[in-house]
């Protein structure tokens, strides 16, 4: 290492002995400050969450980044919604899918180069079962067929069906069932479900897991810097989650 | 016309862990290198911020794009191959420090047995112990050989451990001590204990105290920050070669990197290698880049595929059995073993480093008697706390549905009620699980993609069967209310997770049944040398990346040798070949 490079290095060291310090922790290993709670960036404020399948906006502040960068129209976005929220309901543990904003979550995933399959190998030819469509394709066209379902099984969009039908409706997808065009039922599924779950406990950062919500319910500390002073313990030791907003 | 670059004594394929370790080594010699490396520069400077599950672990922001290029997959030598195309299915690195950026460390040592594995079978199960198309055979090397070289790996790297009591004395201890204990760590340790097995804590390059390594590189003390697998290292405190060799062939000032430049074949005159053509991934324009050593470091797929490009040594025919270069590939991936439900009982899932854990190697090698089963090999078991992140972690017990109420309200309550145990086990080569170039699809430079044929086997299915077994009753010992067994997949699907594939170039004592002998020098081309886990002629139990190391550490030995004395093979062909 060069002794410019050297430099860069230790302050890169010590910007994060710093981090660590204010989080309340070393790098030794010793504790200094308090396990739970305490932590800087912890936000015990829980939202209270929403059953309707639209996303309710929070009462304090507005969010300018809950609006469609993906999407075009507003009743796939319903339908999505309404779907993710089968997949991860509201229930006495605390909010669902749509509360804790997955589905804005998804539409910001599929409007980014995630959704349009840029880091993938595309070229032809597609055989074997292996879908030619992009992700944000695949998205548009499972939904749009959910609601067909609903109107062919039920008589009314996806959206504005009981839950009992709407989980019905996904298990003939999950299955397989369901024709869709150069990708299966089950796929769309998998990925609706998988996406559901990445919307319910990312980062807050990609607009999904509102509050850290979903940590909160899963007991999961998010984005700390070290458990050097944990690691050991033989209880179980509870930590206020922290967002990677807190690493800024 | 590709334009001519100024000739110099090493060109590296790859600035990853081999890579580094032979820019350091040869430039600490005073030869000047020039690492090419196709993907981008990275420094400790980009490591801020990883402690991101989407970013890292899911969409593999330091990984390998497959844009440009991806390998295909087929089982069997009568279908046609398909592209492995969803980036998430190709954990492979990219730019300076390669994998070795987001690895877990794990750094166990092959054992005896695995370096002569065929000779060693046979003398004590005859030769009916391996079945017809397994195509074992010896490294061409002995543990006790190559012993001091995996202390300079484990040296260079800080590995923290404690001996695994079934392996044969070392020459020094690891030169750090291992890592904390966790409880359920603690929970195997005594359990396995009591059954009479020999656990230690698995030795890693997280390392546990503040360490500076013979070169005058300093690692920082492991944080348990449990971002550690797919993430790099924001505390300087996993072993990289970002952090470790880089720098010390850079401090020489002997050593350039060139970014974004892809290497395409490998140039040569006759016998000789010449030097290498690149083109640069941005603009597309094509440079030669002579020297007089050209080593490839860039992977056991990009090894083997510069090989085919190039048209060096003797490409293996799978019907036949016949040539080299492709030869006797395995892929790693598959683990076995089982999942714990605790209803009453909560441990700290989310506290880890990228390898931690508790391990016996009771069931590995020829530990343990073989007579009466029908595999070959083994297993490690281990207790392994991997850092559950709240998206990848979903773990419920069988028959629970996996979406809707049901799945929620369990998925919730076992997020941190599970113990895991994992096992890695070793995998036997085949006469038609080769590589070879794909009739169909290519890269975007128009050269044809890698192909995979591979499958699992009857004793990868076998070994399975036998170490769930054992995981079923230690996990059941440790008090787990429910057990559920990983399963044993129908085929391999080509989903490569962690850079755990070997063979394609293997070493052995002689140029019938190897591409290069135990300095990684082709047989064929005195000046090549192919460093990697391409050398591998199979799959021992355990992480590859610590024999990997050990072998290029003396094939670097092997490159000064040549450079000074003026060229020629290092090892002579053996009379006795042991030939198949
Ligand atoms: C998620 C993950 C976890 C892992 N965990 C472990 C572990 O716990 N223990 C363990 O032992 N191993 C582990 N590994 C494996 C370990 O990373 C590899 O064994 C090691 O990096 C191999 O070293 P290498 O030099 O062969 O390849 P790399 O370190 O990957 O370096 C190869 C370099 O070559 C470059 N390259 C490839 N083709 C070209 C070309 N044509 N032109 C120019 N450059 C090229 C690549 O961009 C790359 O930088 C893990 C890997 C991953 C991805
Ligand atoms: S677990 Fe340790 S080595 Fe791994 S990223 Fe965190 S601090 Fe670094």
């Amino acid at each position: 290492m060069s002794d410019e490079e050297k430099k860069e290095s230790d302050k890169v060291d010590q910007s994060r002995r710093n981090f660590i310090k204010n989080s309340g922790l070393t790098i030794g290993g010793l504790v200094l400050g308090g396990v739970a709670g305490g932590l800087i960036g912890s936000n015990s404020a829980t939202t209270k969450s929403q059953t309707t399948t639209k996303p309710v906006k929070s009462h304090e502040t507005k969010e300018f980044t809950e609006a469609m960068q993906f999407f075009s129209r507003k009743e796939d976005f319903d339908t999505l919604a309404a779907a993710t929220e089968c997949i991860f309901p509201e229930d006495e543990n605390g909010p669902g899918a749509i509360a804790l904003r997955a589905p804005y979550y998804i539409d910001k995933q599929l409007a980014s180069p995630w959704g349009r399959n840029v880091n993938d190998y595309r070229k032809r030819p597609f055989k074997d079962g292996q879908t030619p469509l992009n992700r944000g394709e695949i998205f548009l066209q499972g939904i749009r067929k959910l609601d067909e379902e609903g109107e062919k099984k039920f008589q009314k969009s996806f959206r504005e069906l009981e839950e009992a039908e709407q989980i019905e409706i996904l298990q003939d997808f999950e299955s397989g069932k369901v024709k869709l065009e150069y990708v299966t039922s089950a796929e769309f599924f998998a990925m609706l479900r998988q996406s559901t779950l990445e919307g319910v406990y990312c980062d807050p950062l990609y607009g999904g897991n509102k509050n850290m919500d979903g940590w909160k319910m899963k007991e999961y500390p998010g984005a700390q810097m070290s458990y050097a002073n944990v690691i050991e313990s033989k209880e179980f030791v509870k930590i206020e989650p922290m967002s990677l907003s807190d690493h800024f | 016309m590709a334009k001519k670059m100024h000739k110099v004594n090493v060109v590296t394929v790859g600035v990853g862990w081999t890579g580094g370790i032979v820019a350091a080594e040869l430039t600490k010699a005073g030869f000047t290198v020039v690492g090419l490396e196709r993907g981008p520069e990275k420094t400790r400077k980009d490591y801020m911020h990883t402690h991101d599950e989407i970013k890292y672990d899911l969409r593999g922001e330091i990984e390998h794009n497959l844009t440009k290029d991806t390998f295909t997959v087929r089982n069997t030598l009568k279908e046609d191959a398909v592209p492995i195309r969803d980036k998430s299915n190709s954990r492979i690195g990219t730019g300076n420090g390669g994998g070795g950026s987001h690895w877990g460390a794990q750094t166990h040592r092959y054992y005896p047995y695995d370096f002569e594995i065929k000779t060693k079978t046979i003398e004590k199960y005859g030769k009916n112990k391996i079945p017809k198309n397994m195509t074992i055979q010896d490294w061409g090397i002995t543990y006790d050989e190559l012993e001091p070289y995996y202390d300079k790996f484990e040296k260079m790297a800080g590995i923290s451990g404690e001996p695994d009591p079934n392996y044969p004395d070392r020459s020094n201890p690891y030169p750090n001590p291992p890592l904390k204990k966790a409880e359920g760590m603690r929970m195997f340790h005594e359990v396995t204990k009591k059954l009479g097995y020999k656990p230690f804590t698995i030795p890693a390059g997280t390392v546990s105290q503040k360490y500076t390594n013979p070169d005058g590189e300093t690692l920082n003390a492991c944080q348990y920050c449990a971002f550690c697998g797919y993430n790099a290292c924001e505390y300087g405190a996993k072993a990289d070669p970002v952090v470790t060799v880089i720098p010390t062939a850079q401090k020489t000032g002997k050593f350039e990197i060139r970014n974004h430049a892809e290497v395409r074949r490998v140039l040569y005159k006759g016998k000789k290698a010449t030097g290498v053509i690149y083109k640069d991934t941005r603009t597309g324009e094509e440079f030669e880049q002579p020297a007089d050593l050209v080593v490839l470091t860039s992977y056991v797929f990009s090894n083997v595929r510069l090989l085919l490009l190039s048209e060096i040594g003797k490409v293996y025919d799978p019907v036949s059995g016949k040539g080299v270069i492709g030869k006797n590939f395995t892929d790693h991936h598959l683990v076995s073993g089982v999942r714990g439900y605790f209803k009453n009982k909560k441990f700290n899932n989310y506290a880890a480093t990228g390898a931690f854990g508790e391990a016996i190697t009771d069931f590995t090698g020829d530990l343990f008697d073989h007579t009466d089963l029908d595999f070959i090999h083994g297993g490690q078991i281990e207790l392994r706390i991997t850092g559950d992140t709240p998206i990848s972690s979903n773990f419920v017990p069988s028959g629970t549905p996996s979406w809707g109420k049901e799945f929620k309200k369990q998925s919730l309550y076992y997020f941190n009620r599970n113990l895991m145990l994992f096992s890695q086990k070793a995998v036997m080569p085949f006469k038609e699980h080769y590589l070879d170039l794909d009739p169909t699809y290519k890269d975007d430079w128009g050269d044809p993609l890698l192909r995979i044929t591979w499958d699992y086997s009857d004793n990868d299915k076998r070994i399975h069967e036998f170490i769930n077994g054992k995981c079923k009753e230690i996990m059941t010992e440790m008090g787990a209310d429910i057990v559920d067994e990983n399963p044993m997949p129908g085929h391999y699907t080509g989903y490569l997770a962690f850079q755990h594939n070997g063979g394609g170039a293997i070493m052995g004592a002689n140029p019938e049944i190897s591409a290069v002998n135990n300095y990684l020098q082709m047989w064929e081309m005195d000046n090549l040398f192919v460093c990697g886990a391409s050398a591998f002629p199979h799959f021992g139990v355990t992480n590859p990346t610590t024999t990997v190391g050990a072998l290029t550490y003396r094939a670097t030995e092997g490159m000064i040798k040549y450079l000074k004395d003026g060229g020629g093979q290092l090892v002579q062909v053996e009379k006795e070949a042991q030939l198949i």
